[in-house]
């Protein structure tokens, strides 16, 4: 099988040297402390600061067109924040080369925005923004989603659907890398990436890498029946 | 859409009126109304009309840029880099011809640029490059008040300070084509710019995945604005407000779509300067009111309304 997803990139300090494949339809968690650079990875992957080289379905990022690379990837950034009282339904248009109403109409039923769609998008609660921005990444159908914390600010109902409607997108080959701290969600995925200091320094199925030492080291907490309490050497003064 | 082809409608009545107002000198014999109105009234409402696009434009470009709805030409350090070059053209070294105020306008205006980018640097943020551009403003205006103070007789005073509130009266037609084509061009290159403005509500790094490049774009805005305004500054002095108010009047009718709304505001900017120019002309015993003074008393309350507007749509 072809990798969907061939990358060399790096910018030290925040993001060591990183080789990564993806394939198609695969879905990665992207975990690690504050700081440990899990947005840098995803920034250098949407070929953001231009620091490496990226490859999707065997196309090279630097040389694609915009109207190339909007087919080619997705970066939904951790921000929230949209400058101008535009409303929902643009927002999510944004995203397109072409106006494509049905396309926006799936979308704006799918997050539930339907009856927001002409609302300006900063009257909106941070939450409802984040449906609206997640709309505004999916709407091009692209082959690679870099979601940066797309699941924070959701109740626990949209994390579900949130999931499930990411599922659908991986279902039809589309390739995924999502930032987030919920811990309780790894399982929804396939592969792990653990981050600490700009270094991917896990990567592994769920279960091996929940249950490695490294995780305990890099998070500095165990598990403690269904959750999870701070280990002796959790204490941030005298580490780090 | 109906407030815009309203809008288009008006502009048109307005033209009309700023050629035929007041009527009494085209009543004469067929000499002096064709030199009133071809020498006289069509200068004039050209640099009216296209002056005041240009503010809208460049305005509009500017606040979506910044993301910030105050914003204005001015902010560039253009406007002012542009007035002081012609003030120190007319009162310093006596010269008021139109080509050397014109050209030294010109230079001031290139001379705030070129200093802008080398204080903002090589990355050149939203935020080095507002703050460098308010420093050059507030600087070339103590130079131009400076200026003012040495001028070397009473009359290179009045001269270049009725010129620094702003006027459009006895400018010649190629007077009028020095400002108007490079802002025209200026002003084509920047609507251009607007799908990228308007993808660039969503943040830079957003845009930057979408294939836009922010860091270039911010310079070619910049650089395109204060060109366009440092040429219209130069021919017919500063005119503020029109900058500040016409975008925001414009994004009300593209839905507060930022890049969207450059045209529009380059149409409502035209209608406030024609209009504006046409209220100078009611002054009394023959007198003209300085063009500036006037979109500022027109502007403030114009201004004070969209802030509350503003500030009940926010209201919890």
């Amino acid at each position: 099988m072809t990798p969907l997803l061939e990358a060399q990139v790096g910018q030290p300090p925040r993001l060591c040297a990183t080789r990564l494949t993806l394939h198609p339809g695969e879905r990665v968690a992207v975990i690690g402390p504050n700081g440990s650079g899990k947005t840098s990875l995803l920034r250098a992957l949407a070929g953001i600061a231009g620091v490496g080289a990226v490859t999707i379905a065997g196309e090279a990022l630097a040389e694609a067109s915009p109207a190339r690379r909007r087919r080619l990837l997705s970066y939904l950034p951790a921000g929230r924040e949209v400058a101008w009282p535009i409303p929902v339904r643009d927002v999510i248009a944004l995203g397109l080369d072409r106006p494509d109403p049905e396309r926006i109409a799936i979308l704006l039923d799918a997050l539930a925005l339907e009856r927001l769609a002409e609302r300006p998008v900063d009257t909106l609660s941070t939450g409802e923004r984040a449906r609206v921005l997640l709309g505004r990444a999916l709407a091009p159908h692209p082959l690679l989603l870099l979601l940066d914390e797309p699941l924070s600010n959701l109740d626990p109902a949209w994390v579900l659907r949130i999931l499930d409607l990411l599922d659908r997108e991986t279902a039809l080959g589309t390739g995924l890398l999502l930032a987030l701290h919920d811990l309780a969600l790894l399982p929804h995925f396939e592969r792990v990436l653990l981050m600490d200091g700009g270094e991917v320094v896990a990567d592994d199925s769920p279960a091996r890498v929940l249950a490695s030492p490294r995780f305990q080291e890099v998070f500095q907490i165990e598990a403690d029946g269904p959750g999870w309490k701070l280990s002796p050497s959790g204490d941030p003064r005298s580490s780090r | 859409m109906i407030r815009l082809s309203l809008a288009a409608l008006l502009l048109l009545a307005l033209t009309a009126l700023a050629l035929l107002f007041p009527l009494a000198p085209l009543q004469g014999p067929s000499e002096v109304r064709d030199l009133v109105l071809l020498e006289l009234r069509l200068p004039r409402l050209l640099l009216a009309l296209g002056y005041g696009a240009t503010l809208g434009l460049t305005g509009a470009a500017l606040q979506a840029l910044f993301a910030n709805p105050l914003a204005s030409p001015d902010l560039t350090g253009a406007s002012s880099g542009a007035a002081l070059g012609a003030v120190i053209a007319s009162s310093l070294f006596g010269v008021a011809g139109p080509l050397v105020m014109g050209l030294s306008g010109a230079a001031g205006a290139a001379l705030a640029l070129t200093l802008l980018f080398a204080l903002a640097g090589r990355r050149a943020d939203s935020a080095t490059l507002l703050l460098a551009g308010l420093g050059i403003s507030l600087a070339a205006g103590a130079a131009t008040s400076l200026a003012l103070a040495l001028a070397p007789s009473p009359f290179a005073f009045y001269e270049a300070f009725d010129w620094l509130m702003g006027s459009l009266v006895d400018r010649s037609l190629p007077q009028a084509a020095a400002a108007l084509v490079p802002a025209a061009i200026a002003g084509a290159l920047l609507a251009r710019r607007a799908a990228a403005l308007d993808r660039l509500a969503l943040g830079e790094e957003v845009a930057a995945s979408l294939g836009d490049r922010p860091q270039r774009l911010r310079r070619e805005v910049v650089a395109l604005a204060s060109l366009a305004v440092g040429a219209c500054v130069a021919v017919c002095g500063a005119v503020g407000f029109v900058g500040l108010v016409a975008p925001v009047l414009a994004r009300g009718m593209t839905k507060g779509h930022p890049g969207r709304a450059l045209l529009p505001a380059a149409l409502i900017g035209a209608l406030l300067l024609t209009a504006a120019d046409l209220l100078t002309r009611l002054a009394p015993l023959g007198r003209v009111l300085p063009l500036g003074v006037v979109t500022a008393i027109a502007g403030t309350p114009l201004f004070l309304w969209l802030l509350l507007r503003m500030r009940w749509r926010l209201a919890p």
